[in-house]
């Protein structure tokens, strides 16, 4: 690891407690590090700064110096230097920290500032929590709680704005819950650059809006309803399904691209409602795309396998194909699979005296948080050493083999061999193993088929296009008649005359740190929850197909980039 | 003491029989020969000249204009824009709109003067959406300076090029504010921005440094060039140089627009001498000072503390007529000159409905960005409405203050402090007026009122 630059430092006076903070770091993060709360509505650390809802009101001072001689002036009483304290209360996020500045967040006219502004925004909002979606995670009820004065003196009417505008296919918008604080029209303009909301009429009629004609479509759509502080933006998908505190938080991975965004999966009793981001500057910050929010559909999915056999009889089975045709066995894993299904396919390979190839997965990608690479774990198997070089989109060389005869039997472990370019007829050639979630057209034509886990029933790690391997947990229990991958793949090996590998991640993490030196120092449960960095430069020259995105860019410029 | 004789400086020419707009009728009043000299000279000695001068901008704020033109960044290699503010939407001014109708090639040479001073290529004069013919003159005014070699390239063969754009606004009062003007310019909503750090001097127009000056005061500008800043800071009292334009409105005798030596001239003056007094019949009750945003003022009420004459500190003791029209002796009695708009009030006027009639406005001005206005506005406009219109109850006067007192100071801009200081100062001076206004409301009821939007 390179020391980070030392940044220069700057010293603040946060209600008493002196601290040093970056230069450039305004109040309100300064005053987190201290574990000071100054509550804010419109400002969000990777927004620009508008300083429009007046909530981090606080007040400021500096130290006194002499005009003439710029020398300090103490103060008798405390024998240290006075503070010139601005009779007017500042903004925290608009203001940057400069050396020397004295900050107050607790006195009479913080307090004062804080319970005005409370009060205003209440004045004309519904105060609907009861059938609020947002209630329970509501900024406006959190600082109203902690910061208002409890009791409102409104007693005209309320304004009338429109309750339940679809803004696109998954936002719905209910405009008198608005307190107007922009995060929704900034993070569009200067994250999605889709600038397509805006606020129309004046004053306290302002209305949230899309412009005419305009739609709020873009796949990164609902990161709007998770910045917003109140219940105005609200997922159409979510809407009215669940409250908030009910939900079981889990820290998983968004499986859809190599970019490998963090999230959190928000789920009950066995049913998932909602995947929402978590933050890591240095992969996704504070976003997450609309399509990895609807991957959990795939858990409950109507194409689900379950199987009709014991795990013993479907293993008996895979090892009689395996004995009926040594060296003339292929195995397929997958860049879908875990690290540590990787490993074991690796060993399942290995057993069966073949070596393993993987399908790879290409799209456009969007600059952002999706890439090139629509497979998750790709460099998850160059790190393992499931395979040396980088797959191919059509297993060419496994059709030619099958023709030719010189294959007999097929592992495929989360592929679809039909998608993968396999003929009908070529699957109908070989006795295929299948371990997979959901059917197709490879499960359907499979001798043996293991029904295993979607990515929301199982552990393990991952790692994206940085080379950061990345946690990602169980968040519901296993589908019935399903098997966790790593024990169907454990029971293969040992059927195949393989060694005997613990299916548990603590256990096999030991045999994954032993025999692969990229992780020989980790251990799953030591692995940051923002995931680590490995040592690539092994794979350096290897022609990745991403192109840049969010706090990515290429080693080298990519295939896509150089061909185009 | 009689009132002083007027002395147009800025307002020569406005309403003089026979004078026209148009450029033929300026030069052979001596126009565009200030500019012909300025060009000559060196910008740093007119920029020098103007903070001699002490001038204090006219817009309302009365911030010295040569420091303003001194905290312009001219080392960033950005160019230099200045705006001229057209948009005077105060209510009770109107002092701009006659310049520009009646002596545009005026604002036009005080501009170039200007922007020769500040190295500006390029001005932009934001009018008000509610002035269309303004416009429309001033498009006609500047196509006439341009082909007489005033604005344009090469101005009269220096090398030195510069062009003026009218730019209209869409009708909203927060134009006025100079960085939502900004933002209306650059075709954005016109929200104010936050200082700091866009201060217009340093990210102004285009992130670039920007100069925003009111019509009135550029006038002053060519005055300034053409007689020297300390000439220019003979007239007047010190600290408020140069002469004054009062818009009265109300209820006098004869209300107008009234051009003085600042600070010569006290409110009786004003309001008793040259506008002949109230109507027959009545007595003034109050009057707001400088626009409908500045404190209120009650007749009958006194003024005492210590100021500043010379070096030495005197007593004061003013009643509301007393008061010297200046910045400074306003702001000391808890008002502001602010844009010079004298609004009067006399005894037929009900305060409460008077403050229902100033929060209608603020409230439907609010630009909704930051919520302390965005909110407070509109609160104390339902409250004022339904004291007016429907239930008016004795705690509306503790609310509207408590209310008001919530908003200034905590703001983007000063709009937090134009809407809440005629509450404000409403309840303040006339706080038993709101309280007997249940009882009022009883024996005479406004029947036909207009009901307040």
């Amino acid at each position: 690891m390179i020391a980070p630059a030392k940044p220069d430092l700057v010293t603040v006076n946060i209600d008493g407690q002196e601290i040093a903070v970056p230069k450039g770091t305004n109040v309100i993060e300064a005053a987190r590090l201290v574990n000071v709360d100054v509550p804010h509505y419109c400002y969000h650390p990777k927004l620009s700064v508008v300083g429009n809802c007046r909530m981090c009101l606080i007040e400021m001072g500096m130290p006194a110096v002499d005009p003439a001689t710029k020398a300090p002036i103490m103060d008798p009483a405390t024998g240290k230097q006075k503070i010139n304290w601005i009779p007017r209360p500042q903004i925290g996020c608009g203001t940057n920290v400069s050396p020397g500045l004295h900050v107050k967040t607790t006195s009479p006219m913080v307090k004062d500032a804080r319970e005005g502004v409370m009060e205003f925004l209440l004045i004309n909002h519904p105060l609907d929590c009861p059938i609020c979606d947002q209630a329970g995670e509501c900024k406006l009820q959190e600082q109203a709680t902690g910061y208002g004065r409890g009791y409102s003196r409104f007693v005209e009417q309320k304004n009338v704005k429109p309750k339940r505008t679809q803004l696109g296919p998954r936002v719905t918008l209910d405009d008198e819950r608005c307190i107007l604080c922009s995060r929704c029209i900034r993070f569009s303009k200067e994250i999605a650059k889709d600038d397509v909301l805006g606020f129309v009429d004046r004053g306290s009629y302002s209305t949230l809006t899309c412009y005419p004609g305009k739609k709020l479509e873009n796949n990164y759509s609902l990161n709007t309803v998770d910045i917003c502080p109140v219940g105005a933006l609200t997922s159409t998908d979510f809407r009215f399904k669940m409250r908030v505190w009910f939900l079981k938080q889990t820290n998983a991975i968004d499986t859809e691209s190599s970019v490998g965004a963090n999230t959190v999966v928000w789920s009950r009793e066995g049913t998932i409602y909602r995947i929402t981001p978590r933050r890591n500057d240095e992969v996704n910050d504070t976003w997450l795309a609309d399509s990895a929010r609807v991957l959990y559909k795939a858990v409950k999915a109507a194409d689900r396998l379950a199987a009709t056999e014991t795990i013993e009889a479907l293993v008996a089975r895979a090892a009689a194909l395996f004995k009926s045709a040594p060296g003339a066995i292929a195995v397929v894993g997958s860049g879908r699979s875990t690290v540590e299904e990787q490993f074991l396919t690796r060993h399942l390979a290995h057993a069966l005296k073949s070596s393993a190839q993987l399908v790879s997965r290409v799209g456009q990608g969007d600059k952002l948080l999706i890439s090139a690479d629509r497979n998750p774990n790709v460099r998850g198997a160059l790190v393992t050493g499931l395979i040396k070089t980088l797959p191919t989109q059509q297993l060419t060389d496994l059709a030619a083999q099958i023709d030719a005869g010189k294959i007999k039997v097929v592992v495929a472990i989360n592929e679809d061999l039909a998608a993968a370019g396999l003929t009908a007829a070529q699957l109908a050639k070989v006795s295929i193993v299948y371990l997979g979630a959901h059917a197709n057209a490879t499960s359907a034509a499979a001798k043996v088929v293991f029904p295993t886990l979607t990515v929301f029933e199982k552990s393990g790690t991952l790692v994206n296009q940085q080379f950061r391997i990345q946690k990602t947990l169980k968040a519901v229990p296993a589908a019935a008649g399903a098997t966790d991958d790593l024990v169907v793949l454990s029971l293969l090996v040992a059927a195949a005359g393989g060694a005997t590998l613990p299916a548990e991640l603590a256990a096999l993490w030991k045999v994954i740190a032993a025999e692969v030196p990229a992780l020989a120092a980790m251990t799953f449960t030591n692995l940051p929850e923002t995931g680590l960095v490995l040592d690539a430069t092994a794979f350096a020259a290897l022609p990745f197909v991403e192109g840049d995105s969010l706090h990515y860019k290429p080693a080298q410029p990519s295939v896509a980039a150089a061909t185009a | 003491m009689p009132a002083p004789e007027q002395r147009r400086l800025i307002f020569k020419h406005i309403d003089e029989p026979g004078y026209t707009n148009d450029i033929g009728c300026y030069l052979r009043n001596g126009g565009y020969e200030v500019l012909k000299k300025a060009v000559a000279r060196k910008p740093e000695e007119l920029i020098d000249e103007v903070k001699k001068s002490g001038l204090r901008g006219r817009g309302g704020a009365g911030f010295p204009c040569g420091v303003k033109w001194g905290l312009v960044d001219r080392k960033s290699g950005k160019p230099i824009y200045l705006i001229v503010n057209a948009d005077e939407s105060e209510p009770g001014t109107f002092k701009d709109r006659y310049i520009m109708h009646q002596d545009p090639h005026q604002l036009i040479e005080g501009t170039m003067i200007s922007c020769f001073a500040n190295n500006v290529k390029q001005a932009y004069i934001y009018i008000r959406g509610e002035m269309p013919h303004g416009a429309r003159i001033l498009e006609k005014a500047i196509a006439e300076a341009r082909a007489a070699n005033f604005v344009g390239p090469n101005i009269l063969g220096t090398g030195y090029s510069c062009e003026i754009f009218v730019h209209r606004g869409a009708g909203a009062y927060i134009c006025g504010e100079e960085t939502g003007l900004i933002e209306s310019l650059e075709g954005k909503r016109a929200n104010p921005r936050i200082k700091p750090p866009y201060f217009p001097a340093v990210l102004g127009l285009y992130q670039c440094p920007t100069i925003v000056n009111n019509v009135e005061t550029l006038c002053h500008v060519k005055y300034i060039a053409e007689h020297g800043g300390a000439e220019y800071a003979k007239i007047g009292t010190p600290g408020n140089t140069g002469t004054r334009i009062f818009c009265v409105s109300g209820h006098v005798q004869r209300p107008g627009y009234y051009e003085f030596p600042a600070g010569t001239i006290t409110m009786g003056q004003l309001l008793n001498e040259v506008c002949g007094g109230p109507l027959p019949g009545r007595k003034f009750k109050a009057v707001i000072p400088g626009g409908s945003s500045a404190k209120i003022l009650r007749f009958g009420e006194r003024f005492k503390g210590k100021r500043k004459v010379g070096t030495e500190l005197v007593d004061y003791d003013w009643g509301v007529e007393d008061v010297p029209m200046d910045f400074d002796s306003l702001g000391m009695i808890g008002t502001m000159g602010g844009s010079g708009g004298v609004i009067v009030m006399d005894d037929t006027v009900n305060m409460v409905e008077a403050l229902a009639n100033i929060n209608a406005f603020y409230s439907h001005e609010s630009c909704g960005q930051c919520t302390p206005c965005r909110e407070g506005s509109l609160w104390m406009k339902k409250i004022t409405s339904r004291m007016v219109h429907g239930q008016a109850r004795n705690e509306d006067a503790a609310l509207l203050k408590s209310v008001a007192d919530q908003i200034p100071g905590r703001t983007i801009c000063a709009f937090g402090e134009a809407c809440s200081w005629p509450t404000q100062s409403f309840i303040a001076k006339f706080g038993d007026e709101f309280k007997q206004y249940p009882e009022t409301k009883k024996t005479a009821k406004p029947v036909d009122a207009v009901a307040l939007v």
